[in-house]
């Protein structure tokens, strides 16, 4: 046995021990990603469809009913309510009941059969930005249309036809783009949790003062406590997975084998942050809170709800700095393009040196023993 | 002092001006001391005194501020690794995994060690014999009473059959049938050459131990074996005498027996008054005196000083050394 590693073998065993009897913590924890695999996975959908719309239609005649069926079958807007006043109209808006009103005024047609140009009104709700621009868009285009119809009466002239080609997603599922992200986030929590209390429990109990009298090395007592949890946040990997694909219908376009490798160095990673996490506590209730750390800065500056490219300069390192970040690109890029091994393999060697640099700094802290001070 | 201590045959432990400090705080100050092998070494002191300091310096778990210490031969500076592998540490709390059983904690300790799997399972024979741990192999730690934690974390500090074992208050909080049992096995495995080093709170366990040290508030004020301490001029001075005054009155008779000249000191001891007096005082003259005043005497006889009157004595002396340096 290498001498750095002593003592990695009973470290190891015992601690599988400790994850046995402890089944309820482990079934705990193997089932509340799951939980929120399932409420984001069938609860969010982030596609705007059918937002309320109010209609003020003060001109009655065929044009507007024209104009209002084309509303309606963009899917787009749900049209819930006709009110007869521009009061009612605002009402509803102000209300919150209602997101967008339209307002075609008396003489709409009339316009446009006199080859005038015609308005409409529409009131958009801006609270929501996705709300708003999705209705701009959609009502922009409508319009442009109806125009381009009168104007120019063969279609087949239109001088410039853009072609949008969705790649990897067509459909713009959800569940497509939020699970593979999601899948990184959750597997962070399993893994911090589950290691954040592995060390402080030993302090706590005052074993960890007795392994100090004992030859065992820092690096054998880490790994030996890291590699059990390893097991269990792969065969976390391989529950999300097969949720993912045969419950949520997610293709999976690149290699599961492929994926399943890149794991191993996001989850020493995120296990070697549990560790260090679990170095710095003094007992589980601070092991808890700090716990909670990683999780807000992995949402939020890893990509997985904001794409990385709107993000403010000073925040772009820190995301460098998260594992998620990596991790995300990974699962994104083998579960959704069908990315190999020649386009993520730098990512999983950040991963690892992420995780390397973060077990050193526990290791210190042992060889210190700064941690029993 | 180096040429001196090479005349000795090795010792277990060697201390030489250990100091140990905490920011401002000198925890431990200046101690020396020497424990040779096969010896039971008492270490008292008061709470927060500097004892488990002492023990974590000599087992690696703290660096030392400055001073020197050798444990079985070795410097606990610069050979920690070795040392490691040669003494048994039993920590107060009895550091035992509560979720796994007898035997898993023993399986356990015994890997860490590295024994090899042969000897790991005949150690663990002996010392479940030895500890009478049999009943109980497969109920996990945390459904173990006091006295069976406490021999269980015994055995497994002792798996790797090492020479020197530290106990840190080995009795706290365990039955009196479970604490003459554990010295039982102290006396046993002393026997066999190993080496004690427990620290106690309890001047029973203090007197049995073949070499005592005392320690208070950092400075080692004691060091020797029972008997000698007894002998200390400051404990027993030149010209005087310690007797024992039996009498149902304890308290009355203490508040009169203050006032007489030629009594020294006096303290209650349950039904009786130790007191240190001259040598020349009258015994029956003090009998005379205490019937006239109403107060009934069964007995009044000399007294060899306890360890608790040594260590009285020499705090109350160091004390008074602290005070003058200060004036």
């Amino acid at each position: 046995m290498l001498n750095i590693f002593r003592g990695f073998g009973a470290v190891f065993y015992k601690e599988a021990l400790h994850v046995r009897r402890d089944a309820g913590t482990l079934f705990f924890s193997l089932t509340m990603p799951l939980l929120q695999m399932f409420l984001l996975g069938f609860g969010v959908d982030t596609n705007i469809r059918q937002v309320n719309t109010v209609v003020y239609n003060a001109d009655g005649r065929r044009e507007s009913r024209e104009l209002i069926d084309r509303l309606k079958n963009s899917d787009t807007f749900h049209i819930f309510r006709y009110v007869e006043n521009d009061h009612d109209l605002n009402d509803l808006i102000i209300a919150g009941k209602a997101r967008v009103g339209i307002k075609i005024p008396v003489d709409y047609s009339d316009r446009l059969l006199h080859q005038m140009s015609a308005q409409v009104l529409v009131l958009i709700d801006g609270s929501d930005s996705s709300v708003a621009g999705q209705a701009i868009n959609v009502t922009t285009a409508i319009g442009l249309d109806e125009s381009l119809r009168r104007v120019v009466k063969d279609r087949a002239a239109f001088a410039v036809d853009m072609r949008p080609k969705l790649l990897f997603n067509p459909d713009s599922r959800s569940p497509n783009f939020f699970l593979p992200g999601l899948t990184a986030i959750m597997l962070l929590n399993v893994t911090t949790f589950l290691t954040a209390f592995s060390i402080v429990r030993e302090k706590e109990r005052g074993t960890l003062e007795q392994l100090f009298v004992t030859p065992v090395r820092p690096y054998g007592l880490l790994l030996g406590k890291l590699l059990p949890y390893l097991g269990i946040g792969f065969f976390e990997l391989c529950l999300i997975l097969f949720f993912m694909r045969f419950v949520f219908r997610v293709p999976i376009h690149g290699s599961v084998f492929l994926l399943a490798i890149l794991a191993l160095p996001y989850l020493f990673a995120a296990l070697s942050l549990g560790i260090l996490i679990s170095s710095k506590a003094n007992s589980q209730a601070e092991a808890m809170q700090l716990a909670f750390l990683p999780i807000l800065p992995s949402v939020f500056f890893s990509g997985y709800i904001f794409p990385r490219e709107t993000m403010p300069v000073i925040f772009k390192p820190i995301s460098y700095m998260i594992p998620a970040t990596y991790f995300i690109n990974i699962t994104r890029g083998v579960i959704l393009r069908g990315a190999g091994i020649a386009h993520l393999w730098t990512d999983g060697l950040a991963l690892f040196v992420i995780g390397t640099v973060l077990l050193i700094l526990a290791a210190r802290r042992f060889q210190n023993k700064v941690i029993m001070a | 002092m180096a040429t001196h201590a090479q005349s000795l045959p090795q010792a277990a432990i060697s201390a030489e001006h250990l100091i140990r400090r905490f920011g401002n705080f000198t925890a431990v100050n200046d101690v020396s001391f020497r424990v040779e092998k096969g010896e039971i070494f008492g270490f008292l002191g008061p709470n927060g005194s500097g004892k488990t300091t002492v023990i974590k310096m000599l087992t690696g778990l703290l660096p030392l501020s400055s001073g020197s210490a050798l444990v079985e031969g070795l410097d606990v500076r610069t050979d920690s690794e070795s040392v490691r592998e040669r003494i048994g540490y039993m920590s107060q709390n009895f550091s035992l995994y509560y979720d796994l059983t007898v035997a898993e904690n023993l399986q356990f300790y015994g890997r860490i060690y590295s024994l090899e799997p042969a000897r790991l399972k005949r150690r663990i024979d002996e010392i479940v014999q030895l500890n009478g741990l049999a009943p109980y192999l497969n109920r996990l730690a945390a459904q173990l009473s006091g006295g069976w934690k406490q021999r269980l974390a015994l055995g497994c500090a002792m798996l790797h059959e090492p020479k020197l074992l530290f106990l840190d208050e080995p009795t706290a909080g365990i039955d009196p049938v479970a604490r003459r049992q554990l010295w039982d096995l102290l006396f046993e495995l002393s026997g066999h050459g190993i080496t004690f080093f427990v620290t106690t709170h309890y001047m029973d366990e203090a007197e049995r131990c073949s070499h005592v040290a005392y320690i208070y508030y950092g400075k080692l004020i004691a060091d020797g074996t029972p008997d000698s301490l007894r002998e200390l001029p400051d404990v027993q001075p030149q010209g005087t005498l310690r007797i024992e005054i039996t009498t149902p009155e304890v308290t009355r008779a203490l508040r009169f027996a203050r006032h007489l000249p030629g009594i020294r000191s006096a303290t209650i001891f349950g039904q009786s008054i130790h007191a240190l007096v001259e040598d020349h005082f009258n015994l029956d003259d003090l009998r005379n005196q205490l019937l006239k005043n109403g107060i009934a005497v069964a007995e009044i006889r000399p007294l060899a000083p306890s360890l608790e009157d040594v260590f009285v004595e020499l705090t109350y002396k160091h004390q008074a050394l602290l005070e003058a340096a200060r004036a």
